[in-house]
């Protein structure tokens, strides 16, 4: 059977994204805490999952943003160097665009405050929602934090508990004291 | 409410037998720009199909019609191809039979209409025109049925 070569799928790939014909393109980027799967829209990165099996991930993309989800590694390849460049500790802060339009009004504020979080310092869930004007809703932040579609790029990890444990991670423990580990937060 | 499944598993489940069809019909140098013609075009219609029970023989079609484009633009007078996949005859095979006569625009048009029940905006993109010409060629082709069927 005569079968795609991957030059010709890597050219269809990159042309769909230059003709603007996808709603969503992923790709998977390789980290030290495993693979990431990360997807972007025109507006801007809208996604980064650590389930290293995508099939789940591809129909919520599409049912949030639209069906034309395509792997496609040219639009994130910003993404891409820049994850890398954290990974590395050469990166402090992200400057590619996040597309956060479809999150409610209160999980997108949250996640604007959280974005202000710098590297290497950590908050509580208290103190995040005392930032974003709702002080007694250190519950509800903590929700917001186990459903950040940007992990990583979105800091959550920069967020623990009240007597300073690390709590929770949607990604894993281990993958939170990683990350604080990585950028000096922890020993 | 119709679940499209992601474009990339509906590309990966038919990339290769498409790919595999316009090299027989191109050969390997014109096949690849064929294939990409195709599965771009199927993007662009992609989000506006109303079922999901052929994306196989409608992946087919546009492959199918991109083919007779490039035969008509190398050359012109050699006869046309058949126009879908040899293989696997999908469920409208009695309406292909009927329609097999048709022009390959018209046939096209036809099937996709009156087989697929796509709406005429979606039909124009996948023969790559718009929705009036798919509109025209659709009730051209019914036309030419009728008389056929009355002769």
């Amino acid at each position: 059977m005569t079968t795609v070569t991957p030059e010709l799928d890597r050219l269809f790939r990159d042309a769909a994204a230059r003709e603007q014909l996808l709603d969503v393109a992923y790709d998977f980027v390789d980290s030290p805490i495993g693979t990431l799967l990360v997807a972007g829209t025109e507006r801007g990165l809208c996604r980064i999952s650590y389930d290293a099996d995508p099939e789940r991930e591809l129909e919520q993309l599409a049912r949030s943003f639209g069906v034309r989800v395509l792997r496609s590694p040219m639009p994130l390849d910003p993404a891409r160097r820049e994850l890398d460049e954290y990974f590395h500790g050469r990166r402090r802060a992200f400057d590619v665009d996040v597309d956060v339009a479809l999150l409610a009004d209160f999980n997108r504020r949250v996640l604007g405050e959280l974005a202000r979080v710098p590297y290497g310092e950590v908050v509580t869930y208290g103190e995040l929602a005392a930032r974003a004007a709702r002080p007694r809703a250190a519950r509800a932040v903590g929700m917001v934090m186990n459903r950040n579609p940007l992990p990583i790029v979105l800091p959550c990890h920069r967020v623990v508990g009240a007597n300073g444990k690390l709590v929770g991670y949607a990604g894993g423990l281990e993958r939170k004291e990683a990350l604080l580990r990585l950028e000096g937060a922890i020993l | 409410m119709v679940t499209l499944p992601p474009f990339e598993r509906f590309y990966e489940e038919h990339r290769d037998e498409v790919y595999a069809f316009l090299v027989r019909r191109l050969g390997r140098d014109r096949a690849d720009d064929a294939f990409q013609e195709t599965f771009l075009r199927a993007l662009r219609a992609y989000p506006k199909l109303r079922h999901t029970d052929h994306l196989r023989a409608w992946a087919f079609t546009i492959a199918g019609r991109i083919v007779v484009d490039e035969y008509r633009r190398t050359r012109p007078t050699v006869e046309l191809p058949e126009l879908a996949g040899e293989d696997g005859r999908p469920a409208f095979a009695e309406l292909e039979h009927l329609a097999e006569d048709l022009p390959p625009t018209e046939r096209a048009a036809v099937i996709l209409r009156y087989g697929y029940d796509l709406d005429y905006a979606d039909i124009g993109a996948a023969l790559g025109s718009n929705a009036s010409a798919a509109r025209q060629a659709a009730s051209s082709g019914v036309r030419r049925l009728r008389r056929q069927e009355m002769s």
